[in-house]
């Protein structure tokens, strides 16, 4: 289980337990977050569940793989160095716990 | 919006995802989701790769958990299908003899596949792929006591394809009988076509192009046994799977007067000629700025689009459905993706490693790009889509020059 914290743009933000195995953009679409689309169902095919991390959270993250790497580079809104794909940011017993991510403006 | 009903027939990816885009909008009044399947709403393209391996579980395979809907106050009615719709009292009759009125009805009917119109279609062993239920049948027989079977597949499209590349990682010996003269030749460049399909036959995939099934023939237990082709060549199977596409659900439009025509018709908004239903998804024919025409496209993509389109027109915010199509497909380690319409173009520029297996084949119709198919190259693929959602003036001359990296040409451009 892990407390996983979802910045919207407008400023809000939803803050939801989601419970191991799932991914952060599956903790997303189990509580209807908008702003996270997840296209491809977390194969890391579509990129619309780009995410950018808040770095300040102090959450160490999975590191990233080359798919993750390419399909991030076509993102609807623009890559960052904090940018990740939620599908692929996966809760493993406490890992991730206390994650605060920010939702882009945009998905496709 | 309160006191207001949606009511929503088809619960597959377009269905399910219209409920949840009318909550997460802002939508109060009732939801009401008819299935005909016992499942809830699940994804489907696993069906034919993971799922049929035991990579992707059951629970993995649902859109949503089974808690997601009471929790969004979104009615999900299981096993039920619409057999009658009465749009002067704005009603639909369900085969359990349940009524609903509706406000507003989403018609999101999906699809059936077609079937092989020769004799012993129906004989056992005969097969399709479309729902869960398919695949649960494909996957007992395919694990068999671990026998190694002769399977034949009728058809080389996507789902044809994924289907040999699952079987063949099985360790099934696989033949694929397609018509046309080369595989997906309905979806893809001749370029992308002919690469994978050398990829499937490196892999040991027996592939007959240009060659029709006329007659499947039993064993001596009543199960199918052969496929006998139209050069007379009897290809043994002791299981067959049919792709040879589908048919759009249309009965219920059909028979409430609703404008049909391989799909049901609908406007930019993706209303159907009465105001207050709509038709999303497989089921659907819609006019595409992309096209140039209406088509009715069967992806994952086009659904979640088209049903949070409509789900903003029930909550007041229409705007037309423009989004750019995308599909992908996995065969091996291959990942296929297209962004655009790539169909009818006349013009097509390659750009990456062919020898590699990492290239994109850039399909431009009267010097306008029009679709990118990218095999491995995903941040072509992704880039693509952004391009083409602007209106690019990418031309074949620029993607033709050394040295073209579309990486390079989008930091440019931001």
């Amino acid at each position: 289980m892990a407390k996983i914290t979802y910045k919207h743009p407008d400023g809000t933000e939803t803050v939801v337990d989601v419970p191991a195995p799932n991914t952060v953009m599956r903790g997303a679409k189990i509580n209807n977050i908008v702003g996270i689309e997840a296209q491809c169902g977390g194969s890391a095919q579509c990129g619309t569940c780009h995410v950018y991390v808040d770095e300040t959270c102090g959450v160490a993250l999975p590191e990233m793989h080359e798919d993750e790497d390419e399909v991030l580079y076509g993102t609807a809104s623009p890559r960052r160095d904090s940018s990740r794909l939620s599908c692929q940011l996966r809760i493993t017993d406490d890992a991730l716990d206390g994650l605060v991510v920010h939702l882009p403006e945009r998905q496709s | 919006m309160a006191g207001r009903s949606v009511v929503i027939i088809g619960a597959g990816q377009a269905g399910s995802d219209t409920a949840a885009a009318l909550r997460a909008q802002g939508f109060t009044g009732s939801i009401t989701l008819v299935g005909d399947e016992r499942h809830p709403p699940y994804q489907r393209p696993p069906l034919s790769k993971g799922y049929l391996t035991g990579a992707t579980l059951r629970e993995d395979l649902l859109l949503r958990p089974e808690t997601f809907y009471p929790a969004q106050d979104i009615e999900l009615l299981c096993g039920d299908e619409a057999v009658g719709l009465d749009r002067e009292i704005r009603s639909v009759t369900l085969r359990s003899g349940r009524e609903l009125r509706y406000d507003t009805l989403v018609l999101a009917t999906g699809a059936r596949p077609r079937r092989l119109p020769v004799p012993g279609a129906d004989l056992p062993g005969v097969l399709t792929l479309r729902g869960a239920d398919d695949s649960d049948t494909l996957r007992a027989r395919l694990a068999d006591g671990g026998r190694t079977l002769d399977l034949a597949v009728v058809g080389a499209g996507f789902i044809g394809l994924e289907l040999a590349a699952t079987a063949r990682k099985l360790g099934h010996r696989v033949t694929v009988v397609e018509a046309l003269p080369r595989a997906l030749q309905r979806a893809l460049s001749p370029e992308m076509s002919a690469h994978l399909s050398t990829e499937h036959q490196r892999r040991g995939v027996r592939l007959l192009l240009r060659r029709e099934v006329t007659e499947l023939l039993a064993g001596a237990t009543g199960e199918v046994r052969a496929l006998r082709l139209n050069d007379g060549e009897l290809v043994p199977a002791d299981l067959v799977v049919v792709g040879i596409g589908v048919l759009p659900n249309v009965d219920l439009a059909v028979g409430a007067g609703l404008a049909v025509g391989d799909g049901i018709l609908v406007d930019e908004h993706l209303r159907t000629s009465d105001p207050d239903i709509h038709a999303i998804g497989d089921c659907a024919r819609f006019p595409s700025p992309h096209a140039g025409r209406p088509v009715r496209l069967e992806s994952v993509q086009n659904a979640t689009d088209q049903a949070r389109t409509v789900a903003a027109a029930v909550c007041g915010a229409g705007e037309p459905y423009t989004a750019v199509p995308w599909f992908w497909s996995e065969q091996y380690e291959l990942r296929l993706q297209i962004a655009g319409l790539t169909a009818g173009h006349d013009q097509a520029v390659v750009a990456g490693d062919v020898e590699q297996g990492r290239f994109s084949v850039f399909c431009f119709r009267e010097g306008r790009l029009t679709g990118v198919e990218s095999l491995n190259r995903a941040a072509d693929h992704g880039i693509s889509r952004r391009l083409l959602a602007a209106g690019t003036d990418l031309t074949p001359e620029q993607v033709a020059r050394p040295g073209f990296d579309l990486k390079h040409l989008a930091r440019q451009a931001t």
